[in-house]
């Protein structure tokens, strides 16, 4: 990451980084995701998806920090981020919303 | 299909669980804003730490309508214009229910104007969220009461003549206590927003401007959804406080966004419950 000044806790503070898990057949291929990425982390791919959308692709994994933007801006409920360091165990997922199953 | 792979595959979206599964994918088109309006109130839902089974969900008819078919809580879907007569029905009869009506712009402030200024009126506590998109979208695209002057709809060819309606100041007017107004990009202020007024008892309204990407912007050749989110993303200011007079939304204008209104008023319930018991005083 760069700085146009050096924090003074930048040795304290961790900067969290995410993993962006994509359903690739729910995609409408609106590209809000793509473009309002506030890291620049995905691309429009090339490939069709089973609704013949091109659906995002991740360009850049190391750059996500789990700000959840994506998750928000997405209409089809397509594309979410975890934090990396959880325990992936129940397939990286993220405690679900809602308090009824 | 989608949604076996999605269960094969054992991938669930952390918002699956508010939704009915079995109804996704939605019927909104690519580039339509009501799919986040819908990510943005459950995310609220969430965030309020409110009892799911104690929420109902009220909508009426038209784009905005199927949310009630989306989200999987107590929901009704109601005959055009009469969410708001159906959502004060269920508030009276059960008081502990928080009730939701989440519809769009022409069937709150159209066909249901007069449900929408009496239901203000009266204060009801109620939470109206009102998906605004600047016209009929279901039906193909007709001149609806908020269409900006001079925007082509498919029955205004020569472009709009009549002044269309400032939904935050008929509310303020009629006496809502808690109005606000968002884009369908300012996702995270939406949330924070619709926290708030969930929190409050009264009748609030949250007014988000979706973009429209198969009719309005089509007609009007503005691009698609994502143009239309550009466009906002550089032409809404955020006034908080600001006054609701000034709220106008021209043809592609700026639009001013935020908290407008915040304040206190008895809800008719409350007003109703005293009334009853001044008169069981017998204090005429």
């Amino acid at each position: 990451m760069k700085y146009w000044r050096t924090p003074y806790d930048l040795d304290k503070i961790e900067v969290p980084k995410g993993k962006v898990h994509i359903i690739k057949d729910r995609c409408k291929g609106c590209g809000f995701c793509v473009e309002f990425c506030p890291r620049d982390v995905l691309e429009m791919s090339e490939e069709f998806n089973s609704k013949g959308y091109h659906p995002p692709r991740v360009k850049n994994p190391e750059n996500c920090v789990n700000c959840g933007l994506c998750e928000m801006i997405c209409p089809e409920f397509a594309i979410w981020s975890t934090a990396k360091g959880e325990k992936e165990g129940k397939g990286g997922q993220q405690v679900p919303r809602g308090n009824k199953g | 299909m989608t949604v076996l792979k999605a269960v094969k595959s054992r991938v669930k979206h952390p918002m699956d669980n508010l939704l009915r599964m079995d109804r996704i994918p939605h019927i909104w088109c690519p580039g339509c804003g009501i799919g986040i309006a819908v990510s943005a109130f459950a995310a609220a839902l969430d965030k309020a730490k409110i009892d799911l089974d104690k929420v109902a969900i009220v909508s009426g008819i038209g784009c905005t309508g199927r949310v009630a078919g989306y989200v999987k809580i107590d929901s009704f879907h109601t005959t055009h214009g009469r969410a708001i007569a159906f959502a004060t029905g269920i508030k009276l009869g059960n008081p502990e229910i928080k009730v939701v009506v989440f519809s769009g712009d022409g069937d709150l402030i159209s066909i249901g104007g007069n449900h929408f200024i009496h239901a203000a009126r009266r204060n009801m506590d109620m939470l109206v969220i009102c998906v605004n998109n600047f016209i009929y979208a279901m039906t193909g695209g007709q001149v609806a009461p908020t269409t900006p002057l001079k925007a082509y709809a498919t029955t205004s060819p020569f472009g709009c003549v009549e002044p269309p309606f400032n939904i935050p100041y008929i509310a303020d007017s009629s006496g809502a206590v808690y109005v606000a107004r968002w884009t369908a990009l300012h996702v995270r202020r939406l949330t924070n927003s619709l926290v708030e007024a969930l929190n409050k008892r009264g009748f609030s309204v949250v007014e988000v401007i979706s973009p429209c990407a198969m009719y309005y912007s089509r007609i009007n050749r503005l691009g698609d959804g994502l143009d239309m989110m550009k466009f906002y993303h550089d032409n809404a200011e955020i006034k908080h406080g600001e006054d609701t007079k000034n709220l106008d939304i021209g043809f592609q204008t700026k639009i001013i966004v935020g908290k407008f209104v915040d304040r206190e008023r008895p809800s008719y319930l409350e007003s109703y419950n005293r009334w009853l018991s001044e008169m069981k005083d017998g204090t005429p």
